[in-house]
């Protein structure tokens, strides 16, 4: 059967790749070479997702060549779910993109630009699509750390395209600070090589034994995927680079990219190196995610630009999922996973949701001080929507699925009477709840006796991805049951083969 | 053994001596350099580690394979970095990487 | 499904539905919207009544859909909560008339009738949850739906009031989801039943259950308005006049009160409750509401802030009769107060809504005359003033007479003289207001005054607050009959063995 070929793992990884190739060499067509190739591998994650569901986790020998001189591929719940929410994610943000450079004003001053824009976006946007697939799929922690690089690369030559000096000096400083996490990951690398001479996650899982080398070599790994995820106190990075890329980079920067280093970092702690990691490091861990949660929102409150805002709204989001660090050792860890996995996803839609929104503003408005949006919504009704629904879900309130995620975080806080991290998860909530509000009751609020806002006409590609990514995020919670099957699924297979997931 | 261990202890001192220049140097190019004097440390370290007594046999491929692509992607990671370096230096008079010019400033985006 | 499931889900979507299509309304097509939003309401009061013989003929409603374990939507249709569904989609029903006519030429309007129905729609939601965590889903979402009308002037007070009704509201909430989960981690994930949780759970628990009591009654308290957790209610008058009539008499106030009930019944269960010795703090926070309540009240000239704190101490007498759980009078007497209050309040609030869009007056100072001028609206106000004093044969009298006889059985006399003292004060506030209005005569020209064709205001603003007047001064006669709101709460409290 077609459908039933192990051949389907490196679709996600070639098709992107091919397209990011044909959109540079094409100048004409680059947008529908794009859609079609993230449509693809939506398409193709979802076969793989049933593959998962029938067969269980599989690997694939990347050209027949055997560890430990070989590169290999697998699928599991957690990486098909990222694999998931980066399709998804991804086809909104396509769509957006070419809402967002089809958007003209008649203005010398802007004449032509978002064609020189556009030239680059597509094509780097399918790279870092490719490398993004792979680095979720890949088994081996050096092809880890080449797949890492080739986000870091295609993601800050992102962050540079608005062509602002503000954008160029916060993508330089974001491509030296991805550089030195990654040379910080690569030394790890060669620590782990040293002392056990593979690399393949699989034999390291079987291999791992404790001592002061491998712990090295971990911490090494750590700071530099910390630096990479921009967790608090490493976060200085981010909100500059984050706010002034353009609209579309800054939703796939946010929502994809950051997560592509933490997925990295838990596969590390929790799957192949579960029983060296030491609770004083799980404590530390949760408290720097504590720290980021409060520090992030509060930024965020003061915040007077609304991208600044949202971007610091992510380094406070991240947060969560480092509070679950401590939480996942305990008995019911496995609810842990699932927080974190919605946790992840959830974020995902809601903060590509809330950049395009905030794109779709700084559009229509010409600039995104907080205190002089009154009343966009009478231009921009789905995208203001598209906000607010993306705030509940930063907020948490249910039925989105960070209302889920911080629902077994909390369950399994009080359960393991370490109620500390469950009062961390409230306070960031109704901080969350201020600065989404400071924004959302500006958007909606038409103050009498003005006169309405021009509007320019725009493409409906504008607004609605938006909102689409909003309802996902907002009904994810409803969604509860299919991620926790397929980590079932992965994880008993897992833990018969390995014993290693918790 | 001794000159095994030489060679990575060297690896690392260029590693972290590339790792300082990389925090205390402010300008641009000096702190591309310091980039590639952090990855020549870790190719350092590799390739030492690949060397195999002539009684135990060959010496190990799998780090040489690992060492030829890190310095492909150095290469092309220097190669976009002085781009950016130099877009900045045209675009702007600013002086570089002060966080203040970008925190600070109300930039417009397209 | 069942059809009983599909028509829990019809009662839901009948308000939900109507309300995205008017979202996408342009604002000129005001006879669509009023269309769609009069057959949305009908259709959920003819729905209701539906479900409401079945439960009475003893069918069972319930819809399940498991999320993550511990996490299970569950909806569950039992007498106390079409009581409440009842209540909410009837004067919804009138409500909606009510501000079709307020709100006649002013903007936004697609908007506004959009968050109304959503509001509907959670409210029933509420009435219709089967354990905490979905009562929690559409809590929140209260919150969310209700926050826009509010600050629907969009005057920088409305967003201060706005934001302090959020503050409260999402606190409470964090507050209540924090207990939730605490609480399921005792006793696992469970429905709401008459029983409450096993009882062997209070040997190892007790500190810890009544810690987690505390918290969810803070938590619904915020929204059922318990002194010191009102603040947001007064400031939440600057909301136009049916978004007030809604909060206090229906929605979010009633949500609260109606969470309480819940709590107190169904979650921890009266003899749980007896054992934790639990009850006479609550009877002590609703007494002290009780009377707060009224005497700050006394100290308003503002009619609707007047109103509000009536509102503060009337809503606790719902809590104080549930607080003498062991007394089946007293809790007949606090369930059919979450029905009669409704009535009164709306009454009231309609009919301050008509003086203040008809004459401008939003002080008491300046109502002497008023029902020279407009004898029907503040014939209908007299009505519900007397009810909440609680004078027969108004429903008031019916609620306050069980709750008195709840406290006599119980041999509480302190509370009877609470209950004394806060008529008293009832009638301190609320007569001054009809002798105002009835016996002075006018001394200064009416701030702003608009003329509406051969009535004394619109309409569709006379109708509603003539209807629940009506009902307000018959419905106490009737308390005896077969389909009293009395006669239900009998029925709901028969199934809790009282």
């Amino acid at each position: 059967m077609l459908f039933d070929s192990s051949s389907w793992i490196i679709a996600p990884i070639v098709l992107p790749l091919m397209a990011g190739l044909f959109c540079f060499l094409f100048t004409r067509g680059t947008f529908a070479i794009s859609v079609v190739a993230s449509i693809a591998n939506l398409v193709t994650v979802v076969v793989l997702h049933r593959q998962l569901i029938s067969f269980g986790p599989t690997r694939y020998v990347v050209g027949g060549w055997r560890v430990p001189l070989g590169i290999t591929l697998r699928t599991d719940g957690p990486a098909l779910l990222m694999l998931l929410m980066a399709a998804v994610t991804g086809v909104a943000i396509t769509f957006y993109a070419r809402g967002y450079f089809s958007f003209r004003i008649a203005e010398p001053k802007r004449e032509g630009r978002h064609e020189r824009q556009q030239r680059f976006f597509w094509p780097l946007w399918m790279m870092l699509l490719g490398s993004l697939n792979a680095l979720f799929l890949s088994s081996d922690i050096f092809n880890l750390y080449v797949t890492l690089e080739l986000v870091s690369v295609s993601a800050a030559a992102l962050a540079a395209l608005s062509g602002k000096p503000a954008s160029q000096i916060a993508a330089f400083r974001y491509l030296l600070v991805s550089l030195l996490g990654s040379l910080s990951y690569l030394l790890g690398v060669v620590f782990i090589y040293k002392i056990h001479g593979v690399l393949d996650l699989d034999m390291l899982r079987m291999a791992a034994s404790g001592g002061p080398a491998l712990g090295a070599a971990l911490a090494l790994m750590t700071v530099g995927l910390l630096l990479k995820t921009a967790l608090f106190p490493l976060h200085f990075w981010l909100p500059p680079a984050h706010a002034n890329a353009l609209a579309p980079v800054s939703a796939i920067l946010s929502g994809l990219v950051v997560k592509g280093s933490f997925y990295l970092l838990f596969r590390l702690w929790f799957d192949v190196f579960p029983g060296v990691i030491a609770t004083p490091a799980l404590n530390l861990m949760g408290l720097l995610g504590a720290g980021a949660i409060l520090w992030g929102s509060v930024q965020a409150i003061r915040q007077q630009r609304l991208k600044l805002l949202v971007a610091y709204s992510t380094v406070s989001q991240l947060g969560y999922l480092f509070v679950a660090f401590p939480l996942a050792r305990l008995e019911n860890g496995a609810g842990v996973w699932t927080a974190v996995t919605f946790m992840a996803l959830a974020h995902a839609c809601a903060k590509a949701a809330m950049f395009m929104a905030a794109g779709a503003i700084f559009l229509q408005v010409g600039h995104d001080r907080i205190r002089d949006l009154a009343g966009v919504r009478a231009c921009l009704p789905v995208a203001s929507l598209a906000y607010a629904v993306a705030g509940v879900n930063l907020m948490g309130l249910p039925p989105s699925g960070g209302f889920m995620a911080k629902w077994l975080l909390l369950t399994s806080s009080l359960a393991s009477c370490r109620w500390w991290w469950g009062l961390v998860i409230m306070a960031g909530s109704l901080l969350a709840a201020i600065y989404v509000f400071r924004v959302v009751s500006r958007l909606f609020v038409i103050p009498a006796g003005e006169p309405l806002r021009a509007c320019y006409p725009h493409s409906i590609l504008l607004e609605w991805p938006a909102l689409i990514l909003a309802l996902i995020s907002l009904l994810l919670g409803f969604a509860a049951p299919y991620p926790l099957q397929l980590l079932d699924t992965a994880q008993s297979a897992m833990a018969l083969f390995y014993g290693g997931l918790p | 053994m001794i000159t095994n261990f030489l060679y990575s202890f060297c690896g690392l001192f260029v590693f972290f001596m590339g790792f300082f220049a990389l925090i205390a140097c402010s300008h641009p190019l000096r702190k591309i350099l310091a980039v590639n004097v952090m990855s020549t440390g870790v190719f350092l370290i590799l390739v030492a580690g690949a060397y195999r007594p002539a009684s135990v046999g060959d010496i190990d491929p799998v780090p040489h394979a690992m060492v030829l692509t890190g310095i492909v992607v150095s290469v092309s990671v220097t190669a976009l970095a002085l781009i950016l370096a130099c877009r900045v230096q045209e675009t702007s008079n600013l002086s570089l990487l002060r966080p203040k010019s970008i925190n600070g400033r109300e930039e417009s985006e397209d | 499904m069942t059809w009983q499931g599909w028509l829990l889900v019809s009662i839901l979507l009948s308000s939900f539905l109507p309300g995205i299509i008017i979202f996408s309304l342009p604002e000129e097509k005001t006879g669509l919207r009023t269309t769609l939003n009069l057959l949305g309401s009908g259709t959920k009061i003819v729905l209701v009544l539906i479900m409401n013989i079945g439960i009475y003929l003893g069918y069972s409603y319930e819809i399940r859909l498991p999320l993550v374990p511990g996490v299970e939507i569950l909806l569950n249709a039992d007498p106390l909560s079409s009581l409440f569904a009842t209540l909410s989609s009837v004067l919804w029903f009138l409500t909606t008339i009510y501000a079709v006519g307020y709100l006649e030429d002013s903007p936004n309007r697609s908007h506004f009738f959009g968050y109304f129905s959503l509001c509907v729609t959670v409210t029933i939601g509420i009435s219709l949850a089967g354990n905490l965590v979905t009562f929690l889903l559409f809590y929140e979402m209260l919150t969310l739906t209700t926050y826009p009308l509010i600050i629907h002037r969009g005057t920088a007070q409305a967003l201060r009031a706005g934001g302090n009704y959020l503050i409260y509201t999402l606190g409470g909430g964090s507050v209540f989801l924090f207990a939730v989960v605490w609480l399921q981690t005792i006793t696992g994930p469970s429905d709401f039943a008459a029983t409450g949780f096993a009882p062997h759970l209070l040997q190892t628990h007790a500190f810890s259950l009544k810690i987690i009591f505390l918290l969810l009654i803070m938590g619904v308290g915020v929204k059922a308005a318990l002194v010191p957790l009102h603040g947001w209610l007064p400031q939440a008058m600057v909301a136009p006049a049916p978004v007030s009539a809604l909060l206090h008499a229906v929605a979010v106030v009633k949500a609260g009160a109606f969470g309480i009930i819940r709590i107190i019944l169904d979650v921890y269960g009266i003899e749980n409750l007896t054992n934790l010795g639990l009850f006479p703090f609550l009877t002590a926070i609703a007494s002290v509401t009780v009377l707060w309540g009224s005497i700050r009240a006394l100290q308003q000239d503002d009619l609707k802030r007047r109103l509000a704190f009536s509102t503060v101490s009337q809503v606790s007498y719902i809590a104080l009769g549930m607080s003498l759980a062991d007394q089946s009078l007293a809790v007949m007497g606090g369930l059919v107060h979450l029905v009669h209050q409704g009535l009164m309040k709306i009454t009231l609030f309609f009919c301050a809504g008509n003086i203040a869009e008809t004459l401008g007056i939003h002080r008491i100072s300046q109502m002497k005359g008023v029902a020279r001028r407009m004898p029907l609206t503040m014939a209908a106000f007299t009505v519900g003033a007397l009810g909440m004093i609680g004078i027969p044969p108004t429903i008031g009298f019916v609620s306050k007479w069980y709750l008195g006889l709840g406290c006599l059985d119980a041999g509480n006399w302190w509370l009877v003289t609470v209950l004394a003292v806060s008529s008293l004060l009832n009638a301190g506030y609320f007569l001054p207001i009809i002798i105002t209005a009835w016996f002075r005569r006018q001394d200064a020209p009416w701030p702003e005054e608009h003329q509406f064709g051969r009535y004394e205001t619109r309409l569709m603003l006379l109708v509603p607050p003539l209807i629940t007047a009506f009902v307000v001064l018959f419905m106490g006669a009737l308390a005896n009959a077969r389909f009293s709101p009395l006669a239900w709460v009998r029925f709901i409290v028969k199934g809790y063995g009282l």
